[in-house]
This record gives structure tokens, C-alpha cells and sequence, in this order.
């Protein structure tokens, strides 16, 4: 399963680090973060919570740049 | 500006009013050192409390070597070392950058939607009670939905009510506006010109062109070109490389010079491995390059070019050779009259004939026949019809026996032909054994399909290559007119596929192969090719499958234009890495080399990226 997610983030090497830690997230079989249209595609693991997966992923990203921003 | 934006130059304007004021002081009232640092602390903490907070945020979740850390280290180190107002500026310089950053990007980002600005916000659906309006999403196949004049499609469908004019620049490129009648299908995206339509919805929103537009150019950074990996990787280890050099700088030289019996000199070390460590921010890296890709997927975009990822970008500006399919790509793809020959009648009696007799017949052919005869043609003079397979079509007209067909044909009536030496299809037709003439009729090239070839070679493609499944006569003569170099004829699909490979395989490294193709029937040699282009693909699901590239009107000029647009993005991608690099390197061999002070610190992380992000943005402008 894929969805694609807005978020908010200021600048573009926090954008990377957001796209790995959710790469680096239990549950996300990939992830990508589009700079420029402030979008985040999200692969879910088969049978993975989409909800309980997608603030993980938040906590995981806010660790890495605490401005962030993703509307789940 | 958004509410952010404007919260942080509110910042800006007090802390500057207020460093003024307390450089003033200090210069005429010259208080004691530990009054100095209150007083420069006030402006610091104004515009510095969010970057020493995520700072320690930082540390604290094990993320040292941020951008936030960097400046909190750097000037927390020159408050340090007694260099107040220094610490304080360079705050807020890098807050003033900051903030310009965030308006340019900002700014690229909305000329960047502006140019996809496609999608409908509503559509007009026909119920029971009257028109409704409701959110695309939610109208079913098979709906009757209104367009107003002025307003967009909001789903493909077919008109079933209501002739007009559209605009289908959004989705082509191309400004002339089209004429939709009744029956025709229209693409979700266009702009209702002149009249009111009604139009019944084939497809759900989520599948229509417009949705799967968008989905082609959101998703296109998914596919990054080797450039962004490399920036990317770069990034990684340039950090941390920095930040261990700046270690050295600061801690190891004074070190060194103690032991070699030379004073240390540790705040002057420190103060360079300050410097060292504002300027070595990655980020005019890391946003102009996949921003220059964007810039440039949305501007082809906005051309009618889709072009699906970043990657094809890349290998689309390598382009050598092009190799073509004939039917439907460089010709229209249907059959037209071009001529007629050896008519013993007058030549529009001759094509009225002729048009009688097939006017009931499915061939592509005698459509097209049907079509050049200016007058309908009038079946009251037609008695009996009959058609023979593989030869043509036996007719009596005004009471006389009429033969429309091929040479065997003609031999069946008896009648002596006029061999013919044009390419194309010939009909010949004759009454009785009475040999009237001939008819040829051919598949015609584009209007621009000549023009787009030349531009090709203007563009720097090497060799051109035409495949086609047609006949050796008709394609040599398409293949001459159009100045291509190599033709291979009488193909079938899988010939093609290994046509194809034998290009590949020949082709020197570094260059790569585009095919071009209708997208119907190439699929196969679409993906094949390094990179398949697909052609007037507007609706055609296959097509935009297997295509990376796909143009959404017809015309042939639109592959040169890419090809062209690629090579700028590359070399504006090329630039801002060599130019951002290198303006790092340089300005952090300034700082180890105590020159560069934060000043030109501060020049080196914003002012470089906002010039590469204003070169990226270039790709915004259409080409002339």
C-alpha cells in the first residue's frame, strides 16, 4: 500500500533526513520526500497499521528536525 | 510571505534596531565586559532562541552536526571569545538569509504550481433536482456533468450535448484552440471556450488525464537522476568531514604549535574553526539540484512534455540517436488521397466514381476516398455493390459495371492498367474492361515531421533511424523526405525490438538511444529503448506505462524541444554543483587560512544557495 502525505519542513537537507528516517521506520517497506511539493509517499509494509506506522514515523522525523510537520 | 515568514523578519527588524542601539552605546559609554555581553545578549536572543533551542533539541535526540547545532556552536564560540557583536550579527545574518532562502524557495514553488495549475476544484454534476456542484472525487462513470465557457473539464468524458472550442494548452502546450462536437471525447484539464457542453464522464476522477498528470509529475522525484544520489551521498559524508577538519583547525593546530614551542594562539584557531563550520552547511547543495529537475519537470510540463522522473531528465540530455517508428509518429496515421493519375475522365469524376462504390465500406482506404470527394457521394446512383476480398469492389453505377480495386482486379475485368510508380496504395478503377485511371492514396507525413527532423540534428542527436512494418517504397519515400539516415522496412513488433538492440548495442558509451514511437502497438520497444517516448498519448494508458517520456499532442517538434529542455537542466544542474562546491571550497580554505571571517561565512552557506536556487530557477522560463 502507498499514500502520500503533506508535510511541512523548511529546508531541503532536513527533507533528506526526514526521507531517511522514515525509510529507517519499522512497518515502512519505503519512503520518499519530494522537496519541492512538500510530499511524502510512503510504502507500507504488507499488514502494517497505516495509522500507528505513520506517527512513528513523525516521532522519527521530529527527532531528526523538530519543526517538522506531517498530516496523517 | 506566510504568517512564519513575517513572524521571523518581525524578529529581524527588532533584533537589528536593537544591535544598533547597543553598538552604539558601546562605542560611546564603553561599559565594563560583563555589561557588553548583556547588553549584546538582548539582540541575540531575540533572533537566536528557535536555533538554540533546536540545537539542544538536537543533541539531546543524538543529531549533532545540524545546520542548528552549527550556528549555536559557532556563535555561542565567538561570544566566547570575547567577539560579542560578532556573535550577535552573525545571528542574525544567518536569520536574514534564512528567511530570503525560505521567500525564494517559496517563490519557485508556487511559480512551479502555477504552471501545473490543472486541477479542477469542482464539477457541475446533473441530478434530479437540478445541477449540483461537488468535488470531482465523488462523480461517478456515466454522470452528465455541465462546463460553462470559462471553465475547466473537471473529468474526461464524451460530449453528448453542445459544440464549442477548448483550450487545451494545459494539457498539449499547444495554444490554438481545438474544435470539440458532439460525440467527441474531451480530456479533463481543457478549458471550455465559447459554449456550454454537457458531457457524460468515462472515467472516474482519480483515473482521468488531469489526475494522472499530476500523479506522473508528483511522483517524478521518486526516480532520482545519478546527479541527486551523488549530492545526496555528498552531503552525508561532507558534514561530518567538516566538522572533524574544524576539529583539527580549532583544537589540533594550537596543539601542534604548543609542542613545537610556538605560542598557541588558541582563540585565534578557534575563531577559524568557527568560521569553518558556518560556511560548511550543505544545504545550496542539497536544494538547487533536485530544485533545477523539478523547475524543469514542471516547465515541460507546462509544454505538453511529461517527463517522468529526474533520471530521464539525465539520460534524455545523452540522446545520440533517435530512432522512429513511421505510422502514426512521423505520419498522421491515416490514409489520404495524393493523388490521381492517368484519369481518362475528369479527375473529380474519376474520385466520384470511385467514392460511390466504397462508400459503404469499413477500409481505411475507402474512407479516405470518401473523404477527397468534395460532393457527398450520391447513392441513388449506385444499384448493386459487392466486395471481393483482397481484390476491391465490384459496383454498378448509372447502369454500367464498375471495377475499384487492385491490378487483380482489373484483370478480372479485362480491363489493361497504367502501372503506377508513386508509394502509396493504388486503386485503380475501371468501367467495363474500359481502364479509367488510378487513385493513390497514402499514409502523409506530419506537417512539421520534416522541420522536427533537422531540429533533431540541431539539437546534437548524431543519427536518426526510421523502423517501420510498411513496404520498402512507401517508407524509403517518407525517409528521404524527412532526412533520415537509416531505414529499416517491412518490420514486424518483434523485429523491431531487435532492431532496437542492435542499436543499442552499437552505439558508443555515454550516449544513449531514444525511441519514438504511437505508443499503441511500441510498447514493447518503448522499454527497451534507454528512453521511449511516447506520442500523442493523451488517453493511452499503455503508452504512458511503458513511455518515460510522453508528448501530449502530436507533433514531432516537441522531441527536439525535449531534448533541448534536458541538456539546459543539466547544464544548470552541472553548474550549481560545480559553482556550490567550489565556492565551499574555496571560502573554507579562507577560513582555515584565517582570511575568511563569518561575514564571508555567512556569504558561503545563504548567499550561495540563494544564487543557485535563482539559477534553478531559470528552468522556469520557456524556451523562445
Amino acid at each position: 500500500m502507498k499514500k502520500t502525505y503533506a508535510i511541512e519542513v523548511d529546508c531541503a537537507n532536513c527533507a533528506n533526513k526526514m526521507e531517511q528516517a522514515a525509510k529507517n521506520t519499522e512497518g515502512v517497506k519505503d519512503a520518499n520526500v519530494n522537496f519541492m511539493a512538500l510530499k511524502m509517499k510512503v510504502e507500507f509494509n504488507e499488514g502494517a497499521d497505516e495509522k500507528a506506522v505513520m506517527k512513528n514515523v513523525l516521532k522519527a522525523c521530529r527527532k531528526v528536525e523538530p519543526d517538522c510537520e506531517i498530516e496523517f | 510571505m506566510n504568517r512564519k515568514q513575517k513572524k521571523v523578519l518581525t524578529r529581524v527588524i527588532i533584533a537589528l534596531v536593537l544591535l544598533v542601539a547597543v553598538s552604539v552605546i558601546d562605542r560611546f559609554a564603553e561599559p565594563a565586559w560583563y555589561v557588553q555581553l548583556i547588553l549584546y545578549l538582548l539582540p541575540y536572543f531575540v533572533i537566536g532562541y528557535d536555533i538554540l533551542i533546536k540545537a539542544f533539541k538536537g543533541i539531546i535526540n543524538g543529531q549533532v552536526l545540524d545546520e542548528n547545532f552549527l550556528m549555536a556552536v559557532a556563535t555561542v564560540g565567538a561570544m566566547a571569545l570575547g567577539e560579542y557583536r560578532e556573535g550577535s550579527a552573525v545571528m542574525l545574518f544567518y536569520q536574514i538569509g534564512e528567511l530570503f532562502q525560505s521567500i525564494a524557495v517559496g517563490k519557485s514553488r508556487k511559480n512551479i504550481a502555477a504552471l501545473m495549475d490543472i486541477r479542477p476544484d469542482c464539477a457541475f454534476v446533473e441530478t434530479d433536482d437540478g445541477v449540483e456542484e461537488c468535488d470531482p472525487d465523488d462523480v461517478e462513470i456515466g454522470s452528465i456533468i455541465v462546463v460553462k465557457p470559462g471553465e475547466k473539464i473537471p473529468i474526461d468524458g464524451e460530449i453528448i450535448e453542445g459544440d464549442t472550442t477548448l483550450n487545451t494548452a494545459a494539457l498539449t502546450g499547444e495554444s490554438m484552440p481545438v474544435d470539440a462536437i458532439r460525440g467527441d471525447a474531451v480530456q479533463s484539464g481543457s478549458i471550455n471556450l465559447t459554449s456550454p457542453i454537457r458531457v457524460r464522464t468515462t472515467k472516474p476522477f482519480g483515473e482521468s488525464t488531469v489526475s494522472k498528470i499530476l500523479e506522473l509529475v508528483e511522483s517524478s522525484g521518486e526516480r532520482k537522476s545519478k546527479s541527486e544520489n551523488f549530492i545526496t551521498k555528498f552531503a552525508r559524508y561532507y558534514t561530518p568531514a567538516v566538522c572533524i577538519s574544524a576539529l583539527l583547525l580549532g583544537l589540533g593546530v594550537p596543539l601542534v604549535r604548543v609542542l613545537s614551542g610556538s605560542s598557541a594562539m588558541l582563540g585565534e584557531w578557534v575563531s577559524r574553526a568557527l568560521t569553518f563550520l558556518v560556511i560548511s552547511c550543505p544545504c545550496a547543495l542539497v536544494i538547487s539540484i533536485p530544485l533545477s529537475f523539478f523547475a524543469a519537470i514542471g516547465g515541460a510540463g507546462s509544454e505538453g512534455i511529461l517527463i517522468k522522473g529526474s533520471n530521464f531528465i539525465e539520460t534524455l540530455s545523452k540522446t545520440k540517436y533517435v530512432v522512429f517508428d513511421k505510422t502514426g509518429t512521423m505520419t498522421k496515421g491515416v490514409f489520404e488521397v495524393v493523388g490521381i493519375h492517368h484519369s481518362m475522365i475528369e479527375e473529380e469524376k474519376l474520385l466520384e466514381l470511385a467514392a460511390i462504390a466504397e462508400q459503404s465500406s469499413n477500409h481505411p482506404i475507402a474512407k479516405s476516398i470518401v473523404k477527397a470527394c468534395r460532393s457527398l457521394p450520391d447513392s441513388s446512383r449506385l444499384t448493386r455493390v459487392s466486395e471481393l476480398a483482397g481484390e476491391g469492389i465490384c459496383a454498378v453505377i448509372d447502369g454500367a459495371d464498375v471495377f475499384v480495386g487492385n491490378d487483380k482486379l482489373m484483370k478480372r475485368a479485362g480491363a489493361q492498367l497504367q502501372e503506377c510508380h508513386s508509394a502509396g496504395t493504388i486503386i485503380h478503377i475501371a468501367r467495363g474492361s474500359e481502364y479509367l485511371g488510378h487513385i493513390v492514396v497514402a499514409d502523409v507525413l506530419k506537417k512539421d515531421a520534416p522541420e522536427a527532423v533537422k531540429k533533431l540534428y540541431e539539437a546534437g542527436v548524431s543519427q536518426t533511424v526510421m523502423l517501420t512494418g510498411d513496404g520498402e517504397r512507401a517508407a524509403e519515400a517518407a525517409a528521404k523526405e524527412l532526412g533520415i539516415d537509416k531505414l529499416y522496412s517491412r518490420l514486424l513488433p518483434e523485429d523491431k525490438v531487435a532492431r532496437v538492440e542492435e542499436l543499442l548495442a552499437q552505439k558508443p558509451a555515454g550516449s544513449s538511444l531514444a525511441f519514438v514511437g504511437d505508443g499503441i502497438n511500441d510498447a514493447p520497444v518503448l522499454t527497451r529503448a534507454d528512453i521511449g517516448i511516447a506520442m500523442g498519448a493523451l488517453g493511452s494508458d499503455a503508452a504512458i506505462e511503458a513511455a518515460d517520456v510522453v508528448l501530449m499532442d502530436d507533433n514531432p517538434l516537441k522531441i527536439s524541444k525535449a531534448i533541448r529542455l534536458s541538456r539546459r537542466c543539466m547544464r544548470i544542474v552541472y553548474e550549481n554543483i560545480v559553482f556550490a562546491i567550489g565556492i565551499k571550497l574555496i571560502c573554507l580554505a579562507l577560513g582555515a587560512l584565517g582570511i575568511a571571517n563569518m561575514w564571508i561565512a555567512i556569504f558561503a552557506d545563504v548567499g550561495v544557495m540563494v544564487l543557485a536556487v535563482l539559477n534553478a530557477v531559470r528552468m522556469l522560463k520557456r524556451e523562445k
